[in-house]
């Protein structure tokens, strides 16, 4: 065991866990975040994305002890209110259907939209491969996007 | 009739602890109105409180197919109720709900359609007479609109949370009359999910974000081989793995129990089990398709005899022969199987994403000898179902860890339990033999089908191996189907569309080559084949209209339509692919449905997409192979499914009908792979026979 201290969504956090243990099962069973989810525990679907430090990352094969020091942010920390704009990009184009796979395929759309502030078709290609959706809402995906972004700009042109 | 429920404890504690999910209450104030809220019941159905948000339980179960918004649709529309004071619920299984709660045959909307209006309707009259007797006045002169009563003379109005106490201790009407569909003011308009807001932010509460206090989790090591049974095992290494609990031996493999799921996983991978495997370690898909061969060279059971295919093949100008093939399909739900289950001496809890809730409380009733009505089964979302969750194998194991325990235990499948564990879309295989008149029409079709069966025989025949086939509409004066029901021993189950899955690419295939062979337009043949069938025949017109059928298209690319009448609906789709240096893209789709009354055309048009998706993943990547018994995909490295990159243009369109509304979750799916195929022969001449499409086919 060891303990481990990092900034969970904007907190510090400390926990204490075999060095090993993926930050997924860190998140989901002891610490009660269970909006990031499991799906293949390989790194192969998606679903586990989160940021380290503002990079999208699987957090199924992410060991605790690499996070030391570092910053997480999960699908509860993206917005309080789900107001950020892929989150309303997302209500606005209905997108989830069964809704499991979201939390990883908004977190890595996050992190498109923050790199990249007018993604086009290829970027999100690109960004989105790895998140795979078995309801097939890859298209409202991709529309919402789009309009996150316009959204991001809005409210940037606003202020 | 009154339930006083105190709503702020319940939202509070409601997730991890009661018995019904509620979902839907995303306007943040809720919480503040529901305070010191009481909540009557007017039927098993709806439940009105003083703070005017009406609670609608949803009997049925959400995986992502749109029943809680359809259903409620239903509901609210005959209940004028507001549609922005609804939440809905998920209750515990009842007789209320009638004999079996769950979704399979996407059935939800079909056997709701009369019901649950009708329940709506009774709650409202409800309403209205509570408002009358509060006025002194006769109720035809009430009416109702946006969860209030409207006195019609004096424009006086009482809302519904001010009478639903009153109203439910009224006798419940037993006749009620239902609208027109013309007076319709939500069915039939595109609505949004209820459950979107939950879905963005992490909150929904999938059966795997379950938490009850106390709560262990759990893995299960499970033969390799099908049917194989624990000979012995040793958990000494299992047991030195830091949070690891206890080991116990279950009826389907060997649970290692942690304080977390890594933990049980970690023991899971250091425990030593020794298996006796049995029969099936003999068994791989080459051997299966060898055995399917040879069967289809002797009769079957028949299933369908309609004139005489033999007499006319042998008379028929020009005979077509065919075989085709489909692999073993596995599920693969995003959310990965779980369930937690309680089991106390007088009672047990259990808490599952599943479609079939009155199979899991029987089996948690059957595992701990307890009455039916003392198993709680709480429903929570779905990540995905496609018919696995129709099974309760995984409920059953969560039982029988938690009995042993003595304490609530969370069991999950890791995906490699998930895609080696199935019960599979079984394997199947066609020989398909047509004979052609003189003008180049079909005369005669006959098909041998052979597949693994389930879900019963009836003469020797599984109406799961022959749907598709035994129930095609085109007008063929002489047809015979008939069926080996061969079982190698690899579990078989309902995969989304079900015989259709295999069984319409197989026909509607094989009439494309009928089409080339006699020298006719695909969507022409099909047009005069269906001269019986109006409902189909329109949805192939409008497909094919909206297609752009028979404009000229870019060397390399190709277009492929077909038809298939399941679940009460009637699709066509046409696919447009493209093939350059030997890779395959499918460019675009264009499907027509014909699902009778359309209750959400917004929730339609996403099941027809994921309905063609999910069948898209299996023509061009699914494929579950057997090696001595064992599946050989782990992962999805080896069980792919469609990309982001490689999503097709998708159109929906909807024809307009008054009948019945049909199902819809299973429509899109059948069509796919055979409108491929036919667009890859129109492409390039070669005819794909079996899936997935592989690249040598192509070529």
């Amino acid at each position: 065991m060891a303990v481990v201290k990092f900034t969970l969504n904007g907190k510090p956090q400390t926990v204490d866990a075999v060095p090993a243990m993926p930050l997924l099962w860190v998140l989901r069973d002891t610490l009660g975040l269970t909006g990031t989810k499991f799906g293949c525990g390989m790194s192969l679907c998606g679903a586990c994305t989160v940021h380290i430090n503002g990079q999208p990352v699987r957090s199924c094969v992410t060991p605790i002890s690499t996070v030391a020091g570092k910053t997480v942010l999960t699908i509860e920390g993206l917005s309080a209110d789900a107001s950020h704009p892929i989150q309303q990009a997302w209500i606005e184009e209905d997108v989830p259907q069964c809704g499991y796979c979201q939390s990883g395929q908004i977190m890595t759309a996050a992190a498109l939209l923050a790199k990249t502030a007018r993604p086009s078709d290829a970027d999100i290609d690109e960004a989105m491969h790895g998140n795979i959706c078995r309801c097939g809402t890859y298209d409202t995906i991709r529309s919402a996007i789009h309009r996150a972004a316009e959204i991001k700009r809005g409210a940037g042109a606003s202020k | 009739m009154s339930i006083p429920v105190n709503r702020r404890t319940f939202l509070k504690t409601g997730a991890a602890t009661a018995g019904g999910l509620l979902i839907g209450f995303y306007l943040p104030e809720r919480n503040e109105l529901a305070a010191a809220a009481t909540d009557s019941k007017l039927n098993a159905y709806v439940h009105v409180g003083s703070d005017d948000f009406v609670t609608l339980f949803i009997h049925k179960a959400e995986m992502g197919q749109g029943t809680v918004t359809s259903l409620s649709m239903l509901l609210a529309e005959e209940l004028e109720c507001d549609w922005n004071k609804i939440r809905t619920e998920f209750p515990g299984v009842s007789p209320e709900y009638g004999p079996y709660q769950g979704v399979v045959g996407s059935q939800s909307i079909r056997t709701s359609w009369e019901p649950l209006r009708r329940a709506g309707a009774t709650a409202r009259e409800m309403l209205v007479e509570a408002a009358a007797q509060r006025w002194g006045i006769d109720k035809s002169r009430c009416r109702a609109e946006s969860s209030e009563v409207i006195n019609t003379a004096t424009n006086a109005r009482l809302s519904y949370g001010s009478l639903s106490e009153v109203a439910a201790k009224l006798p419940r009407p037993t006749a009620v009359a239902l609208k027109d569909p013309s007076q319709f003011r939500l069915i039939g308009k595109p609505t949004k999910r209820l459950d979107t807001h939950d879905k963005v932010n992490g909150r929904a509460a999938f059966g795997i974000d379950v938490r009850v206090p106390g709560m262990l989790h759990a893995v299960v090591e499970r033969c390799p081989v099908f049917g194989g049974k624990v000979a012995g095992f040793d958990a000494s290494k299992s047991k030195a793995i830091p949070g690891v609990k206890d080991v116990v031996a279950i009826s389907s493999g060997v649970a290692v129990i942690a304080e977390n799921t890594w933990a049980a996983m970690e023991g899971r991978r250091v425990l030593k089990v020794q298996w006796d495997e049995g029969a099936v370690a003999s068994i791989s898909s080459a051997g299966i398709s060898k055995d399917f061969a040879e069967h289809s060279q002797q009769p079957g059971a028949v299933a369908r005899k309609t004139g005489d295919a033999a007499a006319s093949l042998a008379g028929a100008s020009k005979k077509i022969e065919a075989v085709y093939e489909t692999p073993f399909l596995a599920h693969a739900p995003m959310e990965p199987l779980n369930c937690v289950a309680h089991v106390r001496p007088d009672g047990c809890e259990v808490w599952a994403s599943t479609q079939g809730q009155t199979a899991a409380r029987d089996i948690a009733a059957k595992i701990t000898g307890l009455a039916p009505e003392k198993v709680q089964v709480n429903t929570r979302f779905m990540g995905g179902g496609f018919g696995r969750r129709a099974r309760s194998d995984y409920v059953g194991e969560a039982v029988e860890v938690s009995k042993a325990l003595g304490r609530p235990v969370q069991l999950t499948w890791s995906r490699e339990d998930d895609l080696q564990q199935d019960f599979y879309r079984p394997a199947a295989y066609a020989r398909l033999t047509a004979g052609l008149d003189a003008e180049g029409w079909p005369v005669a079709f006959s098909a041998r089908l052979i597949c693994p069966p389930f879900g019963g025989l009836n003469n020797g025949v599984a109406r799961t191996g022959v749907e598709g086939v035994v129930d095609m509409l085109y007008a063929i004066p002489n047809i015979l189907v008939d069926y080996h029901a061969l079982d190698p021993g690899i579990p078989v189950s309902y995969w989304r569309s079900v015989g259709y899955s295999q069984n319409t690419f197989f026909a509607e295939s094989f009439l494309d080559e009928l089409a080339a062979a006699g020298g006719k337009d695909p969507v022409e043949l099909r047009r005069r084949l269906l001269s019986n069938a109006p409902r189909l025949r329109t949805a192939l017109e409008l497909a094919a209209d909206k297609a752009g059928w028979g404009k000229p298209l870019a060397p390399g690319k190709g277009r492929g339509i077909s038809v298939v009448n399941n679940i009460g609906s009637f699709t066509a789709q046409v696919a447009e692919v493209s093939i350059n240096r030997g890779k395959l893209r499918v460019d675009r789709v264009v499907c027509a449905v014909d699902c009778g009354y359309a209750v959400n055309p917004a929730g339609i048009e996403q099941q027809i997409r994921s309905g063609i998706v999910f069948g898209l993943s299996a023509a061009l990547k699914g494929g579950i192979t057997i090696d001595r018994g064992r599946v050989q995909q782990q992962n999805f490295h080896q069980y792919d499914v469609l990309r982001m990159e490689e999503m097709p243009a998708i159109e929906v369109h909807i024809v307009p009908s008054r009948n019945a509304p049909g199902g819809i979750g299973e429509a899109g799916t059948p069509g796919i792979a055979p409108a491929v195929a036919n667009a890859i022969f129109a492409a390039t001449g070669k005819r794909v026979r079996r899936l997935p499409i592989r690249s040598e086919d192509l070529a």
